[in-house]
């Protein structure tokens, strides 16, 4: 294949391509089973679920075409768009305090002069190796109302006992703490991947120059690590607006008729989706609420890319 | 790039001679001594604080209610773990969750790590008509949100008979776009292209160039792409939740979530449930920090 110059590969470029498909037939074997099977569970679903959205059906009946109808009772679905309120709310509780938390702290121990870098990073890497559902049953001790080490630790300051995961206003800040307790040491390992590639002279120059610490983070570190930045808060969007496991197990349990906590306060959008299609047997209507959130999440996605992305500031 | 860093380098010193920094001798502290004090109390602080729910694990798996209830919580280790260990057994077949997890995650790993290299090696090695626009799909897939296709996958399976069976857990992902990104990155820079066609003017079968001269050399990627595979696989929970009725068939998280439900299951036997389901993996991240760190950020970063 190598023996082919730029003009022959142009008069015969059909019999060429032919025999090059030919001569790497192989590959083609070798790649054929991500394609085969994203086809089927990755492609399929997707249309299939978007067909599903126009039927009710309650997974075992045949199925009775039913129009957009699914999508008008979404529209005025009040627990519906609660979930999707708290989704939105628990992205900015809790992804957006770890992701700008992972920053720092990648910052901090990526400087120079910062002994111990090894200890830290795994330290604070160390919750994301862990179950969620096992994190949540650890954490739902720690929050217990009367004798749980959280309100102890309230009381030693002399503060009010709080009910975390009873309270309406408590449960999604109860989530988004596990979370960020979760994830922030994940995201500052990336950022800190990101770091190690901005050159060290960068920062001795602007040192030298004068620059404040505040001012090297800002001009230097935010500007060079921008698409690292930007592929994890998309990444994060995308997780976040699918967040199930940690918000079922401290609101609620997988067991509850009525999953959420106190007011539903704690019920997140895939939490619903899963219940109403798997509990409720509405599969249908399931259907279309994954397909508004599909939609939701290609939204965000976009839109966080348009405004951060396109215009770079330096 | 080189001669940036070299010229920005001279450009340092000869600068340092002149203009002293007044605040700090050393130039690429971020803070003075004071400041320098704070930051490791805060570091050590967080650390603290993140190891801290690993710890009231241990300490409470070895505890009954009646003792993690009083005030102050216990901080120290008691002596109720074997009780608690034979409530576990009791409450749920916890052997048998941990084997299925084990399994099911060990299986899953095994085809991941042979799909994704296979693939991987085709996409760095082989230029075949298609190869760009076939590796731009499959990046893309990577942005596809997964689990808003579960209720038509759950569907599926039914279809194929797999609910209630380990299929649903192993088979989808075995080929995977992340994996064979992850293999594609490291195969493309690890086996130089003398060695594949030394190996095909033999008259050795490309499958056989794979398993024999490629599979050799890529350890460390397999190595950092299993540790990955097998930890995602074990911990996760909405998918097996769904796909599995039986109880003798429950994943360790699967079955966890049951004792959520349980009312007056001893807290002491949820909080051992769960030290089952975090140690074995914790304790190999505690050997291996390096490769479990190295395999996720090289896709992360690699992939911005």
């Amino acid at each position: 294949m190598a023996t082919l110059t730029a003009t022959q590969v142009r008069q015969q470029t059909r019999r060429t391509t032919w025999r090059e498909i030919k001569n790497n037939r192989w590959a083609y074997v070798f790649i054929s089973p991500f394609y085969l099977l994203y086809a089927i569970f990755g492609i399929f679903p997707l249309f299939y679920g978007l067909w599903l959205s126009f039927h009710t059906w309650d997974g075992i009946s045949p199925m009775e075409w039913i129009g957009a109808e699914n999508y008008t009772t979404l529209l005025t679905d009040d627990i519906w768009w609660k979930t999707i309120y708290n989704t939105i709310w628990l992205f900015f509780g809790a992804t957006a305090p770890q992701l700008t938390i992972a920053l720092i702290l990648a910052f901090i121990i990526n400087s120079a002069y910062i002994r111990g870098k090894d200890f830290f990073r795994a330290a604070y890497f160390m919750p994301i190796v862990a179950s969620s559902v096992a994190v949540s049953l650890i954490f739902n001790s720690l929050f217990g109302l009367n004798y749980g080490m959280f309100n102890y630790a309230l009381s030693y300051f002399g503060l009010e006992p709080i009910d975390w995961l009873g309270s309406r206003n408590w449960i999604k800040p109860s989530i988004a703490l596990v979370t960020v307790w979760q994830w922030t040491g994940y995201t500052m390992v990336i950022y800190l991947a990101g770091l190690q590639s901005i050159s060290p002279e960068l920062y001795e120059a602007a040192r030298v120059d004068g620059a404040l610490t505040r001012h090297i983070f800002r001009h230097i570190t935010l500007p060079l690590l921008r698409p690292v930045i930007l592929f994890q808060v998309i990444l994060s969007i995308i997780g976040a607006m699918q967040t199930f496991d940690i918000p079922v197990m401290l609101a609620g349990g997988t067991q509850s008729s009525s999953p959420g906590g106190t007011d539903r306060a704690g019920l997140v959008s895939m939490v619903l989706l899963y219940w109403t299609a798997f509990k409720y047997t509405q599969f249908g209507y399931a259907a279309a609420m994954a397909f508004v959130l599909f939609v939701l999440i290609v939204l965000f996605s976009f839109l966080y890319n348009r405004w951060q992305g396109g215009n770079p500031t330096d | 790039m080189a001669t940036t860093a070299a010229s920005t380098k001279t450009k340092t010193t000869q600068i340092a001679t002149t203009r002293v920094p007044t605040r700090s001798s050393r130039r690429d502290q971020i803070a003075g001594p004071v400041g320098m004090a704070l930051i490791y109390t805060g570091l050590a602080g967080l650390a603290l604080l993140t190891v801290f729910p690993f710890y009231y694990m241990l300490v409470t798996s070895t505890h009954r209610s009646v003792t993690i209830l009083r005030i102050p919580p216990p901080l120290w280790f008691g002596d109720a773990l074997v009780q608690n260990y034979l409530d576990l057994v009791d409450a749920l077949p916890f052997w048998a969750a941990l084997w299925n997890s084990f399994a099911i995650a060990a299986s899953h790993t095994a085809l991941v790590l042979f799909f994704c290299s296979l693939a991987g090696y085709a996409f760095a090695k082989f230029r075949f008509p298609g190869r760009g626009g076939l590796f731009a799909f499959l990046l893309a897939t990577l942005m596809v949100p997964g689990s808003i296709g579960i209720i038509p996958s759950f569907v599926i399976m039914r279809y194929l008979g797999w609910i209630d069976t380990w299929y649903p857990l192993i088979v989808p992902g075995i080929a995977n776009a992340f994996g064979i990104f992850w293999m594609r990155q490291y195969i493309d820079g690890a086996i130089p292209n003398d060695l594949m066609d030394a190996a095909r003017i033999d008259g050795a079968h490309e499958f056989r160039i794979y398993w024999n001269i490629v599979l050799p050399v890529i350890a460390p990627a397999l190595a950092a792409l299993a540790i990955l595979t097998f930890m995602g696989n074990w911990n996760s929970f909405q998918w097996p939740l769904l796909i599995l009725k039986e109880e003798i068939k429950y994943t360790l998280p699967v079955a966890l979530s049951t004792l959520r439900s349980l009312r007056g299951t001893e807290i002491g036997v949820q909080i051992l449930g769960a030290t089952g389901a975090i140690m074995p993996i914790l304790i190999v991240f505690l050997l291996a920090s390096r490769q479990f760190i190295a395999g996720i950020t090289a896709g992360a970063v690699k992939g911005a």
